[in-house]
């Protein structure tokens, strides 16, 4: 396949953008809140041992925003379709920070096409007491600060908006929206995860970036006792965005574990 | 016309020490409460002078701010419902994009409404861009929360037959009945504010009393935006009374006091917007597009004076607000000439939201600065024939 245009697929009336690369095994990419570009290497790393299905979520990027769409459940509801929708069998799930969020939501529904679950830096979950917040609160604070947090080379996640194409303005304008719609209260979490997490029965890997400053790594452990079969693994010289940070690591970490898990 | 006397109702002293932000997350450890009781005490004094003097009057609410201390403005309007004789009570606005309940603002202002015998203006707005992180309501379609809100409120005001049913996206609600129900029929008048020429034409297709603030002579399009909505529903033109603005008032015996005076009023904008950066925009609250536009750096000017000169309010100085009509400011016949000459530019504005205090205006200024306009410029402009223009600028 070629590395872009991201192509588009409609599911339910919904028409979202499609990245769609590699064969074999289909692994269905949930992107974080910052969207996902058809050039991140992640991409190749992953296609080149998987067949990698890279879709942009309902109100993100360049897809569509259904008028009734409101929460994460929608959004996993929606990726649940999609699953059928592409008859993708013993599929691997990959979310990362709000895309993990989405992937937990969906295998606490059903796990029937999944065969192994990976959340990175997932947010999606209540850890701490009622006066703590778990997750830096990333509207409240300059879009600078957020980059110095939640990279481990901040430089990576600097942005020069004036010397990108309209388009991309556009889409980056939509995820910061986006995000906020499905996520802004309560903050980036179900209070009612947490709790339905024992019923994802497939193998799962808790796979942080170790710089991570929006969650802390007490967060990460905590998502992963409260799945049974889950491992934790940290990936250093990552912070929240490891599949951006670490790709081939990311990548090699995936697939290990795959490997080493037979369903 | 109708003048209404308005004022935030600031805590001043926190101008003095406040590490660049005025709103959200200054710590209330800096307002002292006597301070506080002497304030309010102050400002409804010189509300109660206002009704006195034949004005109107305006309050509003803001919320973890020091540039406004009223922080539920049911608690001004009780108040104020009580204790006047004549003057309307205009509210503008109550933040119903933020509220959670608005069959509680129903039976609010339904309430106050009876109180006042049928005094009350009930403008509702959608709330400002830094007050979403306190409300914590979601700021991505507030505009569908605002509309589903005000259709509740109104349908609570005017069933009077037997209780109602409401279960929509927002609001759900069972056997709704209010009591007592408003003094006003069917309803109290509904004012709103707009900055947006597509919201300017919706204000005008349900014939609401639209206010805008600030935007001194960039206001015409927006009021000729209301006008193709007004009439889009087989009205004839809009009457100058579906008009309102926002204008800061200076007035004195002689120029020289009057500019000075015009400093201290002025000082409402130099401090309004001192808020911590990342509250000033939350996401949702302007549109993709704008967002994307801003991203790039690109900031459209708001203001500009009569002759099209740039402004910017922050820091314009007293005469370039003066030429930009946001401040109206100087000896009676300067001011009610300013004033008239806005209108004649409008093509019709029947309501001045007059803000006569600001900052730390003391109670000695404010009560020369309402006195002297009720005495010399308000006869005349209840007198001044107002023009009715139709959609176009002329």
């Amino acid at each position: 396949m070629p590395a872009d245009p991201a192509s588009s697929i409609v599911v339910n009336d919904i028409r979202v953008e499609l990245i769609e690369r590699g064969r074999g095994t289909p692994l269905l990419f949930l992107h974080p809140g910052i969207g996902i570009e058809p050039t991140d290497p992640v991409l190749d790393r992953l296609a080149a041992r998987a067949r990698v299905l890279a879709p942009t979520h309902p109100g993100f990027g360049r897809s569509e925003q259904p008028k009734s769409f409101a929460t994460v459940d929608d959004l996993a509801y929606f990726y649940l379709d999609l699953l059928e929708h592409l008859d993708l069998r013993q599929a691997i799930v990959v979310g990362v920070s709000f895309g993990g969020w989405i992937a937990a939501e969906i295998a606490i529904k059903s796990t029937a096409r999944i065969s192994h679950l990976i959340l990175a830096n997932a947010v999606g979950i209540k850890v701490g007491d009622r006066e703590t917040r778990d997750i830096v609160d990333i509207h409240s604070i300059p879009e600078s600060e957020f980059v110095q947090l939640a990279y481990f080379n901040p430089g990576l996640g600097t942005h020069d908006y004036k010397a990108m194409p309209d388009a991309q303005v556009l889409a980056a304008a939509r995820n910061r929206e986006a995000t906020a719609r499905y996520g802004w209260s309560p903050y980036m979490h179900d209070p009612k995860l947490r709790s339905r997490l024992h019923r994802i029965g497939v193998p799962t890997l808790l796979l942080w970036g170790a710089g991570d400053r929006i969650l802390s790594e007490p967060y990460g452990r905590a998502y992963c006792t409260a799945i049974p079969a889950a491992r934790f693994e940290l990936i250093e010289r990552a912070g929240h965005f490891p599949h951006l940070e670490q790709p081939e690591l990311f990548a090699d970490r995936i697939f290990a574990f795959v490997e080493g898990t037979p369903q | 016309m109708r003048v209404y006397q308005f004022t935030e109702q600031p805590y001043p002293d926190a101008w003095k020490d406040h590490q660049g932000s005025l709103r959200v997350n200054l710590p209330n450890r800096k307002c002292d409460p006597r301070v506080a009781a002497d304030l309010f005490h102050r400002y409804y004094d010189e509300w109660l002078l206002a009704d006195e003097l034949g004005l109107d009057i305006m309050l509003n609410e803001h919320h973890q701010t020091a540039t406004c201390m009223s922080s539920t403005v049911v608690v001004g309007l009780s108040v104020l419902a009580r204790q006047t004789k004549r003057a309307r009570l205009l509210v503008l606005g109550y933040p119903i994009g933020h509220r959670q309940d608005p069959l509680r603002v129903a039976e609010e202002l339904s309430t106050i409404d009876v109180i006042s015998r049928g005094r009350l203006d009930m403008g509702f707005i959608k709330g400002v861009p830094y007050e979403f992180p306190s409300s914590n309501q979601n700021p991505v379609g507030v505009m569908e929360r605002f509309w589903e809100a005000h259709d509740f409120i109104i349908k609570a005001m005017t069933s009077h037959d037997q209780p109602f049913n409401w279960e929509s996206e927002h609001f759900h609600y069972r056997h709704v009945n209010i009591w007592p129900r408003p003094w006003q029929q069917p309803h109290p008048p509904v004012w709103s504010t707009t900055g947006s020429k597509s919201n300017a034409r919706v204000l005008g297709e349900h014939g609401y009393v639209m206010a805008t603030l600030g935007t001194g002579y960039n206001t015409r399009e927006l009021y000729d935006a209301y006008r193709e909505g007004y009439m889009s529903m087989g009205r004839p033109a809009p009457a100058a009374d579906r008009f309102a603005y926002l204008g800061l008032v200076a007035v004195a015996p002689n120029e020289q006091d009057a500019r000075e005076r015009g400093e201290r009023v002025a000082s409402y904008l130099r401090s309004a917007s001192i808020v911590y950066l990342p509250f000033r925009n939350p996401p949702g609250f302007l549109s993709v597009e704008d967002n994307a536009r801003l991203m790039r750096g690109e900031t459209p000017p708001r203001s500009y004076t009569k002759d099209r000169r740039v402004i910017d309010m922050r820091s314009a100085s007293v005469q370039e607000l003066i030429d930009a009509a946001i401040l109206f400011c100087g000896t009676p016949d300067q001011v009610y000439q300013q004033i008239v000459d806005f209108c004649e530019y409008c093509g019709g504005m029947g309501n001045l939201l007059m803000m006569g205090h600001a900052g730390a205006m003391s109670h000695a200024d404010t009560v020369e600065n309402l006195t002297l306009f009720a005495r010399e410029v308000l006869p005349r402009l209840k007198a001044y024939k107002q023009p009715l223009a139709t959609a176009t600028a002329a």
